[in-house]
């Protein structure tokens, strides 16, 4: 399943948010979107998952999720949004319990995941008992127990430190190179981005317009080894980026 | 740019090597529980009370003295009628509070869901809640009779008020970054409310229910007083006119007494419900 964006336009009031966005999402890769604080990057990942409309333009789905689908736009968020008063396990199943699964299909499919997640020995714990990287973990246990067509990450690691962080980017990057996920992942963070993404989307400053579609070839699981190469690439983004960051920070903000 | 900074910011020269510790400057602010104090404040009041009574200070027409209450007491429970002022009484407060929480929560649920609940009834929950429900209690003997009907009225519409309130503000504190992937992940607005809002608002319902709790008793006692044969209210007011102030302060630590154990039993609940708070 892709997805695509046409023609995206928003605003509050009469503050433009976003305007003329235009991209397509591929099955199989994952479209980083950057951008310098409120230039609308998470406002665009909620239209994305159907959480909020466009004052314009339309998000079109293309072609149909699998049959084994059961949450087509999964998301995963910065402040991990579990549930404090149930445990990893009873998180997980939050989202399998609307769809009348039967119970043992439910318990494998809880099992399955959290092997995926190396968390099966905290199947128990409550959310306060977890560090962020295990929090995150459990989130992102959750979003693949409904088995995504697309993941929709909202700057996923930006809670974390700094080497749970790396821990963290490691296990999406086996993760992809296993299942091939398809996902799009904001992040203010240039590292990440060029980590993780095929594809990098630079956003200007507000109203979002996209600067460029930066495109990386280099195989995720050969950016760690290609140091030079990847550092080449954040320092072109950071160039990108950098006026508009300045001129954002400077914006006195009315809302 | 860091370093230009320090050295004027701060004055890096020492004037002289003589070492001594950092002075301590934090510490108070904060409390920590120390258990023997409550019980040696309480018995060491009663033992001034009981000096001040025997010893002339506090003559006995201004304050009975302790034991003289604890006769009183006594007598209560030999003559039987201990517990029949306390069944009733204690048969109004579980009737009225756990209606009126039950509609309270429900009505504030809805005023805090509802965008049309809450354009119609928030305004009315603001009238009526500062009407002290005691002075409605001639209505509600004409509505209800003068039985227990009223009775029960008047406790249920006390609770009422301040749950809807707690109830509504616990909703609306409910993180909505919850609420957010509950949505995301297809859930249905049944799903949504059942587990994530009402589990959510929870701390703050149960913290509402102890201001619930003792405006129920406030009004058990206001309400006794005004027509009721048993009842501690009743038996505070018997005494009372009578003068007897022994078997007031009796009746009066009884409702203490019934308080405290109200207390306790939202404590036990919120370590039950709320164990997975800190």
């Amino acid at each position: 399943m892709d997805l695509s964006l046409n023609n995206i336009y928003h605003q509050y009031g009469d503050v433009n948010i976003l305007s003329d966005i235009n991209f397509d999402i591929k099955s199989g890769e994952i479209v980083c979107i950057i951008g310098p604080s409120g230039c609308g990057k998470s406002t665009l990942l909620r239209f994305l998952g159907g959480l909020e409309r466009p004052a314009s333009g339309e998000v079109l789905q293309i072609g149909s999720p699998p049959d084994t689908c059961l949450n087509p736009l999964t998301y995963i968020f910065q402040d991990f949004a579990l549930l404090p008063w149930r445990s990893v396990e009873g998180n997980i199943s939050l989202a399998l319990e609307d769809h009348r699964i039967p119970a043992d299909r439910v318990k494998a499919i809880i099992n399955d995941v959290l092997a995926r997640t190396k968390l099966t020995d905290f199947r128990k714990a409550l959310p306060r008992q977890l560090s962020g990287g295990m929090k995150q973990r459990v989130a992102i246990a959750r979003a693949l127990c409904v088995n995504p067509a697309v993941l929709l990450m909202d700057e996923p690691l930006s809670a974390l430190d700094s080497q749970t962080r790396e821990l963290l980017m490691d296990d999406l990057v086996d993760l992809w190179t296993r299942e091939q996920f398809t996902a799009c992942y904001v992040t203010h963070n240039l590292a990440e981005a060029v980590r993780l993404g095929h594809k990098i989307i630079v956003l200007s400053r507000r109203p979002g317009t996209i600067l460029e579609i930066v495109e990386i070839d280099t195989p995720l699981a050969d950016r760690k080894k290609d140091i030079v190469a990847m550092e080449q690439k954040q320092k072109y983004l950071w160039n990108l980026m950098r006026n508009e960051a300045l001129a954002a920070d400077m914006e006195l903000t009315d809302d | 740019m860091t370093e230009s900074l320090s050295t004027r910011g701060t004055s890096a020269q020492t004037t002289s090597a003589e070492a001594k510790p950092v002075p301590f400057r934090g510490g108070g602010f904060r409390t920590s529980p120390i258990p023997w104090i409550s019980p040696l404040v309480f018995i060491g009041l009663i033992a001034f009370w009981h000096w001040g009574s025997t010893s002339g200070f506090i003559p006995s027409l201004v304050l009975p003295s302790p034991g003289e209450s604890l006769q009183a007491f006594i007598n209560l429970f030999q003559s039987g009628l201990l517990w029949l002022h306390v069944k009733a009484s204690l048969q109004r407060l579980v009737i009225g509070w756990t209606a009126g929480t039950i509609l309270g929560i429900s009505v504030g649920l809805f005023i805090a869901l509802s965008s049309i609940g809450r354009a119609a009834i928030a305004p009315l929950v603001a009238a009526i809640m500062p009407v002290p429900k005691i002075a409605l209690l001639p209505l509600f003997i004409i509505w209800f009779g003068i039985g227990e009907g009223s009775k029960v009225a008047t406790i249920l519409f006390g609770v009422f008020f301040p749950t809807v309130i707690s109830t509504f503000g616990a909703v609306d504190n409910v993180d909505r970054t919850l609420i957010r992937m509950g949505q995301s992940f297809g859930l249905s607005w049944s799903s949504i409310v059942r587990k994530i809002i009402f589990p959510g608002a929870l701390p703050a319902i149960l913290s509402g229910f102890r201001i619930s709790a003792s405006i129920a008793i406030i009004l058990l006692v206001a309400a006794e007083m005004i027509g009721a044969q048993y009842g501690i209210g009743a038996y505070v007011l018997l005494a009372g006119s009578l003068m007897a102030t022994d078997q007031l302060i009796a009746g009066v630590a009884i409702l203490s007494a019934l308080g405290l154990t109200v207390s306790y039993l939202i404590g036990r609940a919120e370590r039950y419900f709320l164990g997975w708070r800190t």
